[in-house]
């Protein structure tokens, strides 16, 4: 289903940003690559830029801050922070002691950096694109801003160079572009579930990132895909059994009434079709050659590590590990 | 279901009480949720039994709603719902239906307009190169410019009620601060300091320091660009901070309610949860909490009959598929196939009552603390008309 040339080398890029709409479980997916990949040997940094603070949910762990912390072995958690990103950056770039120092000036600068174009955007995407250069992990995933906001995210480098002609950060934004622009070292996966409107940002997306950014997609995860019930020929049996001529018969032999499993059988033959028909929207709109990953649907548990770690299996399936 | 009336304490007890004793109605939750699709269904089905003018004002530029409403889109400009659609979906409207679309930048550059001393200003503003990427990127502008509009559309008084869905946000709190915040961002002591240099060309004291650090980060021209247009757009700071005021009255008005939408899925149930503590300790009006795609009834399986039979029939598949197989398939009795059908239809059971289980914990967890609960169920396909859209009103009205 999935190329093969492309799809392997995913976790060998340095960069993975992760996004989606809302609610399709972007977090999920990126906490389970992430985890993948430190089983793999990978130094792995894994990071939330909006920070709700539920990455740690996905490991069990404490909540992450800006430091980022070990939560399973090779595998570290940050949470995006801007200012002290900022605050790194201005010690690392400038030679500016600390920020605190210069007291008011620094929420004055947020404040700035709030309300003038791709500033905020920049510290997000630099951080990363600094440990990348820096080479302190072998892989970085973002658990990036949803479909909305990403593009943005991704674009501010090119922005900014828009703007601003002289200074130090047109400088800086060079040799980011140069990590961002990347195939080799930087990817975008695009996260959605086979649901009308997930498929229709997803569509929408793909075709933005191409026009309006220079980070390469490198597929598109397909969360929550129900199982098939029936293999060939089953559900003309099951039809059989569901028939009203014998369900009388069927109850007497099962010992019970079968009407609420015999109908729940029939609610998820049915969501798994008019997810198919959406599923097969996406595949025919978007480029034949990007690879799909699949992961199931998680009836057991949607939070904790468990479900991360059935997350990393599948996507390791689908990887072809 | 019998009339219901306002009790004593004055609480609704359903949404057509709600909708009927308020002039707007919010719709919030997060993303992928069927916010706009409720918000229009409640728009609709007021329309259709209280009569009036009603408007649904949508941030999202779904084109599957402007077919479902029979318009072949929407913009800025509100365009009445066409009463052939109401034909066509068997039903005679006691009032109007109107549908508006939120065009940020339409609206922003209305607002310039309105609070720019004067056209050049004006001009000026819309000319600038930041003001797009401003308007466009500023954090809650697209949330402040939706209640802004909401009020503008109220003040004009043009409609009996507004139902309104909310831009999908990071932080639900977002639009509900927005007006503070833009209100706080114009008569801010940061905002004069970083214009003020440019205005006298006296670097003060206390800026100097941020000036040092931005210049040799951004470089002088991007800083003076960056404060020229703030200059620019303090000229609007009067009207503008009266504005963003009334339109934080209006949100905490008693005319105004909030509806939460959500599923009971983990994520967005956690983010209902959490926004309907935040309107409440903030004394917003909770008017009800509508779930959406929630599975059926029988899945929860209260008394465990079915689920105790599922077991059963997992275990003994095998047994059962030889008894039952000439009775199902006279013509070609296949015990493994029926077998394996039975396994699946058992194992199925117990996969989706687990997830209804969950559901019904959330479900407990939401219905604490607003008036109205209204539960919609999973419908087999997405709606895609007028019929549709009143079908679903239908579940969440009484």
């Amino acid at each position: 289903m999935s190329s093969p040339l492309r799809v392997p080398d995913l976790l060998d890029r340095k960069l993975i940003f992760v996004t989606g709409k809302g609610g399709v479980g972007k977090t999920t997916v990126a906490a389970g690559l992430a985890l993948l990949a430190s089983q793999r040997g990978k130094r792995t940094l894994v990071c939330e830029v909006d920070a709700k603070g539920n990455l740690a949910d996905f490991y069990e762990s404490g909540p992450s801050g800006f430091d980022p912390r070990e939560v399973q072995p090779g595998l570290f958690t940050m949470a995006m922070d801007t200012e002290r990103s900022l605050d790194e950056y201005l010690r690392l770039f400038l030679k500016v002691p600390v920020m605190g120092r210069i007291g008011p000036v620094a929420r004055m600068f947020d404040f700035v950096a709030t309300a003038a174009p791709g500033v905020k955007e920049i510290l997000t995407v630099g951080k990363f694109c600094y440990e990348v250069r820096e080479r302190h992990y072998d892989l970085v995933v973002v658990d990036a801003s949803p479909t909305g906001h990403v593009i943005g995210q991704l674009a501010a480098p090119q922005a900014i160079n828009s703007l601003v002609q002289v200074g130090l950060i047109r400088s800086q934004t060079d040799w980011m572009l140069e990590i961002l622009s990347d195939p080799v070292r930087t990817g975008l996966l695009i996260v959605a579930t086979p649901e009308e409107m997930p498929v229709n940002e997803t569509i929408e997306l793909s075709q933005r990132v191409r026009v309006e950014t220079t980070v390469d997609l490198a597929g598109i995860v397909v969360n929550r895909v129900l199982p098939e019930l029936f293999g060939r020929g089953e559900e003309e049996v099951f039809e059989k059994t569901a028939a009203a001529a014998v369900r009388k018969r069927v109850n007497t032999v099962v010992g019970g009434d079968l009407g609420p499993l015999l109908d729940a059988a029939r609610l998820a033959v049915t969501l798994r079709r008019t997810r198919a028909t959406h599923l097969d929207r996406l595949r025919s709109s978007i480029d034949q050659t990007l690879p799909m990953l699949y992961v199931p649907y998680l009836f057991s548990r949607t939070h904790g590590l468990r479900s991360t770690k059935v997350v990393a299996e599948s996507l390791a399936g689908e990887l072809g590990y | 279901m019998a009339a219901r009336t306002q009790a004593a304490d004055g609480k609704s007890r359903s949404l057509e009480q709600l909708m009927a004793a308020h002039e707007i109605v919010i719709a919030c939750g997060s993303g992928g949720v069927g916010k706009t699709t409720t918000a229009a269904a409640a728009a609709a089905m007021a329309a259709v039994r209280q009569g009036g003018k009603v408007l649904v004002l949508t941030v999202d530029p779904a084109r599957r709603l402007a077919n479902a409403l029979g318009l072949d889109g929407f913009g800025n400009t509100a365009k009445r719902v066409p009463p052939e659609a109401f034909e066509q979906a068997g039903v005679l409207p006691r009032g109007e239906l109107w549908a508006a679309m939120l065009d940020t930048k339409e609206s922003w550059d209305n607002l310039v307009r309105r609070h720019a001393p004067d056209p050049t200003t004006a001009g000026r503003i819309l000319d600038n190169p930041l003001y797009q990427n401003i308007t466009g990127r500023f954090v809650q502008s697209h949330e402040y410019i939706a209640m802004e509009r909401l009020y503008e559309l109220h003040t004009d008084g043009a409609y009996d009620l507004i139902v309104v869905d909310t831009p999908p946000t990071r932080n639900a709190l977002d639009f509900l601060e927005a007006p503070q915040r833009m209100s706080e961002f114009f008569s801010s002591r940061l905002l004069r300091l970083l214009t003020a240099p440019y205005k006298s060309r006296l670097v003060s004291l206390a800026s100097k320091p941020f000036y040092q650090v931005g210049d040799r980060i951004l470089g002088t021209q991007f800083l003076q660009d960056i404060a020229e247009f703030f200059i620019l757009f303090q000229t609007m700071s009067p009207g503008f901070v009266e504005r963003a005021n009334a339109v934080s009255r209006l949100l905490h008005d008693r005319r105004t309610t909030f509806i939460v939408v959500t599923t009971l899925e983990a994520a967005p149930a956690h983010e209902a949860e959490f926004f309907i503590d935040v309107l409440s300790s903030k004394k917003f009006h909770l008017g009800a909490v509508v779930l959406n795609k929630v599975l059926p009834a029988y899945l929860r399986d209260a008394g465990g009959n079915a689920a105790r039979l599922a077991e059963k029939v997992e275990r003994k598949a095998d047994e059962m598929a030889r008894k039952l197989v000439t009775d199902v398939d006279p013509d070609v009795p296949d015990a493994e196939q029926l077998r394996r059908v039975l396994t699946e239809v058992a194992e199925n059971f117990i996969r989706f009552q687990l997830v209804a289980q969950r559901e019904a914990e959330q479900e407990a967890a939401l219905g604490k603390v607003p008036d109205v609960v209204a539960t919609v169920p999973y419908f087999d396909t997405d709606i895609y008309d007028l019929a549709g859209l009143l079908q679903l009103g239908e579940r969440i009205w009484c």
